[in-house]
């Protein structure tokens, strides 16, 4: 029992991750049908962006206040990493936006690549480590189950991001614009909905709440290297997918599912650590035989 | 002056010339009904006039001041709305969502407002969301703010088309066949909310294949065949325009 429930906790925290990271996938997608594989680059480049800050605050010789200055540090990565995404996309894919819809996915991997040796070439090709100790490590015993502090500020930080994501879409102007946009750009084009500034506003949205993502896989795991985005990267397309691509709450969903699928299959089926990824792809292709449009989605998956 | 002037307007696709050297002009406060059989060219204008696709040649001027070359969404800022022949609604957004997406252009609240909930952004929302339902009011729609579109009974969402493009604080409405597919009550309802509209000081451009419509509501009417003008004047003129119950009204197929 309290195994399943620690391996519920850890797999919610991992989970929070991919959640965070799906939701980028699914907007573009929802906007652009588009699969912006370099997505989970731009994750990466949140958590290195987010070591490089951490490192000069403490480089500086301080060290009180350390939870303000991480909460300033996440806000500056989100809008820095913000940036990089309307960027991208100005440069990658907005040139490409009536090219067939190979030409951007080609293009994508092209930014993933491109990002990727850029990180590598200017942090090296090796691990690097977070400092310790940066989040107390306070523990609480419950049933039976740790739960530390960093996993509940990842809990606290994450629900609280997609709660806002949730509320923005849904309840704002801007958000209904979004969501119009995504039906039909031509309608929405002659209700006076500035499409183009719509696509960068979720070139926005994705890649901050991504970056937020990238900090916290920094901070909770320790350690950091260039190809990080590919492994969360492709997690986080699998749950957009199980939760149904281009649904919002979809991917929140799927991603807290496949989080504590893998932590469960790890933890219960001998070896299953090392057989994870491929529990959860095998997860994801019963998904897709038994529901083709995931489990929120109900438009049918046209194009992919 | 004309509030729209439209001169020389030719769009072809390929080798089909869909619009051909066409001139009229829309005077402030009128209706002007747009006819031609199928394929005349009609639904071309509208989308040559909001900007869908660039014409090949000729000038569309509001209050004096080109258009051509502006996109969609600047026309509609400029006061320009239109409906779809074939409705074109946002099927998974309710009734006050799909008139909220048509206030997007008269509103202003940013990202940092939405994300901060600053007072003047939650006051810009509680405007919109009372705008919107007075639109759905205009359009006899308040009860069936929270259906989403899609499951709206058609004439309903005929209506709701409408709503969405008045949102837009248009000073010209296009409607591309608004009567199509209503029953005889809805039509009559249509013609006077059209009427309505026209004198709460909106132009109208329409374009309708029920004659009792166009020839009942509209101050004047243009009749297109095969992309050109054929007749142009009141109801009463076109009807009796020997050119016109040659081409059109002699080969209607209603």
């Amino acid at each position: 029992m309290d195994i399943l429930l620690q391996q519920a906790i850890n797999g919610l925290t991992i989970g929070a991750f991919y959640a965070l990271i799906a939701l980028g996938y699914t907007m573009v997608y929802g906007v652009l049908k588009l699969i912006n594989f370099a997505h989970g680059d731009l994750f990466m480049l949140g958590a290195y962006m987010g070591l490089t800050l951490i490192s000069m605050y403490l480089g500086a010789g301080m060290t009180s206040g350390i939870i303000w200055a991480l909460l300033v540090i996440f806000i500056l990565v989100m809008i820095a990493v913000a940036i990089a995404g309307v960027i991208m996309e100005r440069v990658a894919y907005r040139p490409l936006r009536r090219a067939g819809r190979l030409a951007p996915v080609v293009s994508a991997l092209g930014v993933s690549i491109f990002l990727e040796n850029a990180v590598m070439i200017i942090y090296g090709p090796r691990y690097r480590m977070y400092p310790k100790g940066l989040i107390p490590e306070i523990q609480w015993n419950i049933a039976g189950a740790q739960v530390t502090l960093m996993q509940v500020l990842t809990l606290v930080i994450s629900f609280f991001l997609m709660g806002a994501l949730y509320y923005f879409v849904h309840y704002t102007r801007l958000g209904t614009a979004i969501r119009a946009t995504a039906i039909d750009h031509d309608v929405a084009r002659l209700m006076g909905i500035n499409v183009d500034a719509i696509v960068s506003l979720v070139f926005i949205l994705g890649p901050a709440l991504g970056a937020a993502g990238g900090i916290m896989v920094g901070l909770y795991y320790g350690r950091i290297n260039f190809v990080l985005g590919w492994g969360y990267g492709l997690k986080a397309f699998t749950a957009a997918i199980l939760g149904g691509i281009g649904n919002i709450p979809g991917a929140m969903v799927g991603g807290m599912l496949l989080g504590i699928f893998e932590t469960l299959a790890a933890g219960y089926i001998p070896q299953g650590g090392a057989w994870k990824d491929a529990i959860s792809f095998f997860l994801l292709i019963l998904i897709l035989i038994v529901r083709p449009t995931g489990l929120l989605g109900e438009r049918v998956v046209e194009k992919l | 002056m004309a509030l729209l002037e439209v001169k020389e307007l030719t769009k072809s696709f390929g080798g089909l010339v869909a619009v051909n050297g066409l001139d009229f002009q829309l005077h402030e406060g009128e209706i002007l009904g747009m006819i031609g059989p199928n394929g005349a060219g009609k639904t071309t204008v509208f989308n040559l006039i909001s900007g869908i696709y660039p014409p090949d040649r000729g000038e569309i001027k509001l209050n004096g001041r080109s258009i051509i070359g502006l996109k969609p969404h600047q026309i509609t800022e400029m006061g320009i709305a239109r409906t779809f022949q074939t409705i074109r609604l946002f099927p998974n957004l309710t009734a006050l969502e799909n008139v909220m997406a048509g206030l997007h252009c008269r509103t202003k609240a940013g990202l940092w407002g939405a994300l901060l909930r600053t007072k003047a952004q939650r006051e810009e929302e509680k405007f919109i969301r009372e705008k919107a339902r007075y639109y759905l009011k205009l359009m006899a729609l308040e009860e069936h703010e929270m259906v989403l579109a899609k499951n709206l009974p058609y004439g309903l969402q005929r209506r709701l088309e409408i709503a969405r493009a008045l949102a837009t604080s248009p000073r010209i409405l296009m409607l591309d066949e608004p009567a199509a597919g209503l029953n005889e009550q809805e039509t009559s309802e249509l013609m006077e909310t059209i009427s309505q509209i026209r004198d709460s000081g909106i132009t109208v451009l329409l374009i309708e294949h029920d004659m009792k419509v166009v020839m009942g509501i509209s101050d004047r009417i243009i009749v297109l065949d095969n992309g050109i003008k054929i007749a142009e004047g009141t109801p009463e003129e076109v009807q009796n325009n020997p050119r016109v119950i040659e081409a059109y009204l002699g080969k209607e197929e209603e």
